[in-house]
């Protein structure tokens, strides 16, 4: 043991000596091999070690964890399930992976008030199904709600097929306990509809990781539906589809569901989940109606009408309920699918006003030539989010390259026509080169602040979410748009 | 000096070069509430009018100084509408005053508050930067949502130019149901009611009655009249314009005013004055001279929060102070907004 010892080394000895006084026996992994499960979300291309990861149960533990973090400087990365999509919960090499995936308890429902208290590892769908003997669900249903936590619903927004009619993340939360990178506990929202203060329960949902821990979620509980209706129409043409999709809605319809999948997507589905989806069409809508049985009735009948008034060339309507998971189980399996038709695929989640939906699409398949790789659309139509799947080879040398260009054309698409570069997935590290196209400098710079108001060493998920300027003028190099640099007055370095 | 955006930022610029406070003004309908706020006045009424409106969108993005009037006679006339019902006091209330004020009404409890239908909005900071958040989307998560954090933030974060907000349908029908029930009965009902699919979308609790009000198809409206039972009250649509601007007769008073929010179910409140109670229960006025730290304690203590909202003594504090923790990221926040602490300066006397 004569071997020259780092003073890196004796920070990382000293961490790992008061994180194990903190934590319960095997709570602290060090080992590589044992490690590995938490180098990468659900954004696989993306892999890091991190240099610990700690699995605390008790909120009274991640206090500790976070001041002693603090106290040595060292970054921490919060973790749910590890489900989300932009790599927000990539590991940091020199940090701590602050697993919460142990708060896995529901600690109270209170069917009269229609709330539900429960830790932030509890999966999405255990929330409904907790409540189902109640008449109740949790509204927000992310397609991976079978295993995203609620804690990490809360970082990223998340939305799901149901959020035009039901809301997002941020409308279905009432209280978070958060703790603090400097290790306080603070109560933001309460039991009542509004709280003293500024809105931080909003600031804090969809803020990545980057602002405090959660510890504990309150949500919101609704009514379910009486009765639940889905209409499938089929076209001949996306642009018609499109156009369907805004005569719904100015029609004063708000459905409960709003779906498009395009040729290649219903293709790739049909073969294994069997859904009855018409192959020969061009792009095919889902269109939900919940409600009472009166509403239901009422609104089934007025959406069939306007689709076949918009070019539908074939309409049908779910008679029963297993019918209708029939029409849903197609939708819900497309990114399984492009699986098997594609051995890589990279998913996009750019937002658009819907008016521009059609000639987004057209552009898609414009670059589809262009790069020469496929794309297949899946849409969530009603509230403009896009989810272009790139299939690609990863072992094809440059093919993840032409990919993440073509992504990246794709999202400055988005922006170009009043959308987003994000809908619900989130920046993490994987579009936050974008977000030097979508933000001026001093706008980033007010993010910055925000972190900075929270956590002012920035330990928490550090580099995600939000670009430094440096960043973004490097970036910036490489992005001319018609002889115009996207942020002129950006100083260059 | 006409208005203009350049202006403005240069006024702020000025102000906060020498530290002299700016309050933010739209029509005036809201200056009854919140903290004492001083400063040379920023006209925002100048800077009006619809930016970008398509019926399709379900969308609207709107000027600050635009009447709540004129925006919701625009959206009518397309049957759509702002859901969260903004109250519009005097008749003059602006939608920028609406989301600096954060202030809801009737639907609010049904179908969301001021910040749940804010998608994006450009404000000029406390440094005099013109500044975007948000979109014009219904999903967005790129950056920090500061949009929805600038509801209720009475100004002192930066001066709101302009918003977008995500709008809804008119609904096809309403109906408005009369119960003769006490307090307790009918705070248990509505909660009742409220867990099972009925389309409320209003409720109030006053003089011994219980009322509700059912919106949406036709069908589904007469369905729950069948099942709620009830008497149907006839033009109750100035009975909820009377409640989202306060011109209903409880709030005719000389006495302080105290907005009470809380957990919806919570059992009436042991108070020696009469009480009107919105929002399925989460709503609760009192009039009458109280003892504010008292009334803090109590209301605290069962998860709510208390408002000096008209009237009364100010210096004792408007709205209910934060704990240690929070109080320090609220000053945090406004240090970085407002980094010379110029705008709307004491409006909000918690932070």
């Amino acid at each position: 043991m004569n071997q020259v010892v780092e003073p890196a080394q004796v920070k990382n000895f000293n961490l790992i000596n008061k994180l194990q006084s903190i934590l319960p026996v095997g709570s602290l992994l060090t080992e590589t091999e044992d490690k590995a499960p938490y180098e990468c979300d659900g954004l696989s291309a993306y892999r890091k070690t991190p240099m610990l990861v700690a699995l605390p149960t008790t909120e009274e533990q991640v206090v500790k964890v976070l001041r002693v973090c603090h106290e040595m400087k060292v970054p921490v990365v919060a973790r749910g399930s590890g489900t989300g999509l932009s790599g927000g919960a990539l590991p940091h090499e020199q940090g701590v992976l602050l697993s919460l995936a142990r708060f896995n308890k529901i600690l109270n429902i209170d069917p009269l008030s229609r709330t539900a208290i429960v830790q932030p590892g509890v999966r999405n769908l255990a929330i409904s199904e907790a409540v189902a003997n109640l008449g109740l669900y949790y509204a927000p249903d992310p397609s991976s709600q079978i295993a995203c936590s609620i804690g990490g619903n809360v970082a990223e927004n998340s939305g799901g097929v149901h959020c035009l009619k039901y809301g997002l993340t941020v409308h279905n939360v009432l209280r978070i306990r958060v703790v603090t990178i400097e290790g306080d506990v603070m109560e933001i929202g309460s039991g009542a509809l509004d709280s003293a203060g500024y809105d931080i329960l909003a600031l804090m949902t969809g803020s990545e990781g980057m602002l405090g821990v959660v510890t504990e979620v309150t949500v919101k509980l609704i009514p379910k539906p009486q009765r639940a209706q889905c209409v499938l129409a089929a076209f001949d043409d996306v642009v018609k589809a499109g156009d369907a999709v805004g005569n719904i809605i100015a029609a004063g319809i708000i459905p409960a569901g709003l779906e498009m999948l395009d040729k290649l997507a219903t293709g790739a589905v049909e073969p294994f989940v069997k859904a009855g989806y018409p192959l020969d069409a061009e792009a095919i809508l889902l269109c939900e109606s919940d409600g009472t049985n009166e509403e239901v009735a009422d609104e089934i009948v007025r959406m069939q009408q306007i689709m076949r008034d918009s070019g539908a060339t074939e309409v049908r309507v779910s008679q029963n309920e297993t019918e209708r998971i029939k029409f849903w189980a197609g939708r819900k399996a497309a990114f399984p699918a492009a699986g098997r038709i594609s051995p890589d695929y990279y998913c996009m989640d750019g937002s658009i006003p819907r008016k521009a939906l059609s000639q987004v699409l057209l552009a898609i398949s414009e670059m589809t030539k262009k790069y020469g790789l496929r794309c297949m659309n899946v849409f969530h139509a009603g509230d403009g989010n896009l989810h272009p799947l790139i299939l690609y080879d990863a072992n094809i040398p440059g093919e993840l390259e032409k990919t993440e260009a073509f992504g990246a054309e794709i999202l400055e698409l988005s922006i170009k026509v009043g959308g987003t570069i994000t809908g619900e997935h989130g920046v993490g590290i994987e579009k936050i080169n974008q977000m030097c196209v979508q933000f001026a400098p001093r706008e980033l710079e007010m993010f910055h602040a925000v972190k900075h108001a929270f956590d002012e060493h920035a330990l928490l998920n550090p580099g995600k979410a939000v670009p430094t300027l440096h960043r973004c003028a490097e970036m910036g190099a490489m992005h001319i748009h018609k002889g115009k640099v996207s942020h002129p007055d950006l100083p260059r370095f | 000096m006409p208005f203009s955006i350049e202006n403005l930022q240069q006024k702020i610029i000025r102000h906060a070069e020498s530290h002299t406070p700016l309050r933010i003004r739209g029509s005036g309908s809201k200056d009854f509430y919140g903290g004492e706020s001083r400063g040379d006045v920023i006209d925002m009424t100048a800077h009006h009018g619809i930016i970008e409106y398509e019926p399709k969108e379900l969308v609207v993005t709107v000027r600050a100084g635009t009447y709540l009037a004129d925006l919701e006679k625009i959206l009518a006339d397309s049957g759509q509408m702002l859901p969260f019902e903004p109250p519009h006091f005097d008749g003059k209330g602006t939608i920028g005053g609406a989301v600096a004020s954060g202030l809801s009404g009737p639907r609010r409890a049904y179908a969301g508050s001021v910040r749940d239908f804010v998608l994006g909005t450009r404000i000029i900071n406390g440094k005099g930067e013109d500044l975007h958040f948000g979109g014009k989307v219904i999903k967005n998560v790129a950056g920090y949502d500061v949009s929805r954090l600038m509801c209720g933030a009475m100004g002192t974060l930066g001066v709101l130019l302009d918003m977008s907000f995500k709008i809804l349908p008119l609904p096809a029908a309403e109906m408005t149901l009369r119960f003769q029930m006490n307090e307790a009965t009918a705070i248990e009902q509505v909660n009742r009611w409220s867990g099972q699919p009925l389309p409320l979308s209003a409720s109030c609790m006053c003089e011994g009655a219980l009322w509700v009000r059912l919106s949406g198809a036709a069908t589904a409206v007469a369905a729950a009249k069948q099942k709620m039972g009830g008497d149907e009250v006839a033009d109750a649509n100035n009975f909820w314009l009377s409640l989202r601007d306060q011109t209903q007769a409880y709030f005719q008073t000389d006495k302080p005013l105290w907005r009470i929010s809380l957990p919806a179910t919570t059992p009436p409140l042991e108070l020696a004055q009469p009480q009107l109670i919105e929002w399925g229960g989460a709503q609760r006025w009192v009039a009458g001279d109280i003892d504010a730290r008292k009334l803090q304690q109590q209301i605290t203590a069962i998860d709510g929060h208390v408002t000096l909202f008209r009237g009364g003594d100010k210096a004792a504090g408007v709205f209910q102070p934060l704990p240690a923790a929070l109080a320090k990221i609220h000053r945090n926040l406004k240090n970085a907004f407002d980094p010379a602490g110029i705008l709307n300066s004491g409006r909000m006397d918690n932070i």
